[in-house]
């Protein structure tokens, strides 16, 4: 590997650079977080932090934001070093950050938002006309069209990103810190996004950008940084690297980033979803007639931005949410609204979009997790009392089937990675006879390792006859995945096509609710 | 992070659970420590004569563990309602109600033997807190009522309907307003023939404070109430009905108090009075914190609390010191269970 300061062509070595860090070590009880990291950021360059969840990412940008002071090492501003004990220190050098979920008040305007906190509001009346200007000022230089007077839960995601990044322009940020910035965006917003900060590093700002979607950082990056738990694995740049190469460095060893499979080989409907009702949280209409199949042997995935009605219409058909109208058939069972154990029953599993909220019990042990929906059925149960070497002997075998990373059996689910959390969910879903998978954001917050191997375990499943109906947010998950590829957008299907002929663009466009002519 | 962190020792797990109450004591004992110098006494001697009368003078480790019996039945029905989740402030009207039932049966049925007599008291007093809670369990089921709320207003309607039975329809002959003295067929012997009050009641409670514990820990049913209080999201997604679990947590936490209850007058009153031993229940909240919900925990809390109950008399002859300390040293150790926070912040960096 290069070392970061020879690597690319590109970058002046000479230069001083506008941040380095050096030696950062950080410890948290237990956990080497970051362990003697150097990083250093040209001015004008996009500078990509890669790594997995857990990879001590965040945690370096937190030191460098002043949420964490470091354990050891230093940070250096434009060639001096610089103690920077808090966010507000952070800020005055210079330092933006737009977090992943964005700090935002929907019902405050684009104007408020931006100033919050800021000496314009420390008076008795708020002065919204100069920061509106320079608001104004601020889009038009860097191309980031966004209106001051907007309300934020009328602007889109990518709007309010946008939004996001011109609070730090506003308060005069050099370096911009961007923390999974295209999480939450369509194709299209992406390629918005991309294009903004070709303009705001033309112009001399300098931009870190924290992701684990290889695709972006080939196309946006200057130069590459990877962690691996906690350490710095190598920098590369995008020139010399490809996918496979940085996937290999992320996780440690080679990785199968496409998914191996044959054509589907689709038998009987096994879910039937007609005309489907189904309200939000807020009571507003989340599922507004949807239809579809999914037969045994093919998985069908439903792509869409989040927030698009996926989430409540996995609840509907799960019976966590109540069916408003509409009728939901899995094999020859019509299912009842508001019943999760007749869902059950009727031989599905269901890895859900939230495993804290409902895949986990995090105070419960790997053991208790295994079995959760049928410890109380034999053999879990014997007579009066749970069998409890069954319960144990279970884990166990489910452990070592589906590669959990776990001292034992014993350990609380609250304490393992997320991509071993997920494995336990999917080992409990799997292990036992089931028609049909749901399969809700099933790698979320998983390491490309864990990926790899839950897709596999999908792609079995299917092979095995069971109908699949995969929902995700990642559009490269539902392409390699899917056999059959449904939009969904504000509550309706709005699309369908057969995976193979599908192509990126059209279905990035159906998910803005376009449709293409 | 990444790393995963190893589930603690059984040792560790154990000194875990235990610290936190055992500093809260401590902490607590040391705060009324220093009100009692304030008010010119020693509390060294207090403490000491509060020890003697708890457990050392004739007969006082008997009247401790007599207090500590209604306390141990009456801490397990809310550390079961704690974990499914479910906050039982009722405990006390639930107490009330299955000591009146309990009362009626047995003096006012007649003509059976102690075999059937006396457990058909016991079971009358169970169901009839496992009912009284059960209406604040069902409300919460079917209509999202809030079980404080709920239990609290329960316990109103429970107290005065006891004072209206026991001064009306249940009063007996004498001129304190009271039921009639149970039958000799109904009532729970003594342990010991000695002049202490200690009964069966209180193997009784040994005896459900094991079921507790099988229930809880090894029984499928204990495991999915478990499964609610810890999250009920995961329990509804696992196909348990919070719902239904919701109702039989409180029918049983509700059952304990109402055993508290009959064991209180078969055992140690033989009839109800007007002023029955009020606060218990109340005290139980205490007891189950203090406790950690776990039924060892519980009986330690219990007989802590009888104790300190027990050894005030004589604490308030040998060191004359008023008995109000004892409610303040109950109040700090509340006080520091129920915000661990505090006590952590002391001893922690």
């Amino acid at each position: 590997m290069n070392k970061p300061s020879t690597s690319p062509a590109t970058v002046d070595p000479k230069a001083v650079p506008v941040l380095e860090m050096r030696g950062i070590t950080k410890r948290f009880p237990g956990v080497l977080a970051n362990d003697n990291i150097n990083l250093d950021l040209q001015r004008g360059e996009i500078h990509c932090l890669l790594g997995e969840n857990g990879a001590g990412k965040s945690t370096l940008m937190n030191i460098l934001y002043g949420l964490y002071l470091p354990n050891e090492g230093e940070i250096l501003l434009n060639g001096k070093p610089t103690k920077i004990t808090s966010p507000k220190i952070a800020i005055a050098h210079g330092i933006g950050m737009v977090h992943q979920h964005f700090m935002l008040v929907p019902t405050l305007t684009v104007t408020e938002n931006v100033t919050l906190g800021l000496e314009e509001n420390k008076g008795l009346f708020i002065d919204v006309k100069k920061p509106a200007e320079r608001i104004r000022e601020l889009s038009k230089q860097y191309g980031l069209e966004v209106d001051p007077d907007a309300y934020i839960k009328d602007l889109s995601v990518g709007m309010q990103q946008r939004v996001e990044i011109i609070k730090t322009l506003y308060r005069n940020a050099q370096i911009l810190v961007l923390d999974e910035p295209t999480a939450v965006l369509t194709p299209q917003e992406v390629d918005d996004l991309f294009h903004t900060l070709s303009q705001l590093t033309a112009q001399g700002k300098s931009i870190i950008f924290i992701t684990h979607k290889l695709r972006e950082v080939l196309k946006v990056a200057r130069r590459i940084t990877v962690l691996r738990q906690g350490r710095v694995v190598g920098s590369t740049t995008p020139q010399e690297a490809d996918s496979a190469k940085l996937a290999s460095m992320m996780v440690g060893r080679s990785v199968l980033l496409k998914v191996d499979k044959d054509a589907a080989k689709p038998q009987a409907p096994v879910l039937s979803v007609s005309n489907l009702r189904v309200l939000s949280e807020r009571r507003t209409v989340a599922v507004n007639g949807v239809s579809f199949e999914v037969r045994a042997g093919e998985i069908v995935g439903i792509a869409g931005v989040e927030g698009n009605g996926q989430t409540e219409l996995v609840e509907a058909i799960t019976g966590l949410r109540h069916i408003e109208q509409g009728t939901v058939q899995i094999g020859s069972v019509a299912i009842p609204s508001d019943n999760p154990d007749a869902v059950i029953e009727a031989g599905t599993a269901h890895i859900p979009e939230d495993r804290h909220k409902y895949g986990l019990v995090l105070s419960y042990p790997i053991r208790y997790n295994m079995v959760l929906s049928i410890f109380d059925k034999p053999p879990f149960t014997q007579g009066l009392s749970l069998n409890e070497p069954v319960i144990t002997q279970n884990a166990k075998d489910l452990i070592k089937k589906f590669d959990v990373r776990t001292p034992s059996e014993e350990t609380f689910a609250g304490s393992l990675s997320g991509g071993n959390q997920q494995k336990v969910v999917v080992a409990r879903e799997f292990s036992r006879p089931i028609k049909l998978l749901i399969a809700s954001q099933p790698t979320r917050g998983v390491d490309v390792g864990s990926v790899e191997f839950i897709h596999k375990q999908i792609v079995s499943q299917r092979d095995a006859g069971v109908a699949v109906l995969l929902i995700s947010a990642e559009l490269d998950e539902i392409m390699s995945l899917s056999d059959r590829i449904l939009v969904m957008y504000k509550g309706k299907v709005v699309g369908q096509s057969e995976a193979a002929t599908a192509k990126r663009e059209d279905i990035g466009l159906l998910m803005m609710g376009t449709q293409k002519n | 992070m990444t790393n995963t962190t190893k589930s603690p020792s059984p040792i560790l797990k154990v000194w875990d659970a235990i610290w936190t109450p055992l500093l809260s004591v401590l902490v607590a004992l040391i705060i009324a420590g220093i009100i009692l110098i304030i008010t010119g006494a020693n509390p060294l001697t207090v403490y000491v004569s509060l020890v003697k009368g708890a457990f050392i003078q004739p007969g006082a480790f008997a009247e401790t563990l007599t207090i500590a019996t209604p306390y141990i039945l009456l801490g397990l029905g809310v550390s079961l309602g704690f974990t499914a989740g479910l906050f039982n402030i009722g405990a006390e009207g639930q107490f009330y109600v299955g000591a009146v039932v309990s009362t009626y049966i047995g003096y006012a049925v007649t003509g059976l033997p102690a075999i059937i007599h006396l457990p058909l008291a016991l079971i009358g007093g169970a169901l009839a807190g496992a009912l009284w809670a059960g209406i604040a369990g069902y409300f919460k089921a079917t209509r999202g009522a809030h079980e404080v709320i709920t239990t609290i207003m329960l316990n109103y309607i429970a107290f005065a309907l006891t004072d209206y039975l026991i001064n009306g329809p249940l009063r007996g002959k004498g001129s304190a307003p009271r039921t009639p003295e149970v039958l000799d067929s109904a009532l729970l012997p003594k342990l010991f023939s000695s002049s202490d009050n200690l009964h069966w009641g209180f193997i009784l409670a040994l005896v459900i404070l094991v079921g507790y514990w099988f229930l809880t820990q090894r029984m499928p049913l204990g495991l999915q109430i478990r499964t609610v209080g810890a999250n009920p999201d995961a329990a509804r997604y696992a196909g348990i009905s919070v719902n239904r679990m919701t109702v039989v947590s409180m029918l049983i936490s509700g059952a304990l108090c109402g055993l508290a209850g009959a064991s209180e007058v078969l055992g140690r009153y033989h009839y109800m009075p007007a002023a029955f031993t009020a606060g218990y229940g109340f005290d139980a909240i205490a007891i189950s914190l203090l406790g950690q919900g776990n039924p060892i925990g519980v009986l330690i809390a219990s007989v802590l609390f009888g104790a300190m109950n027990a050894g005030s008399g004589f604490m308030q002859l040998e060191a004359n010191v008023t008995p109000a300390i004892i409610s303040v040293l109950q109040a700090f150790i509340i006080v520091f269970v129920a915000a661990p926070a505090i006590i952590r912040s002391f001893f922690k960096k």
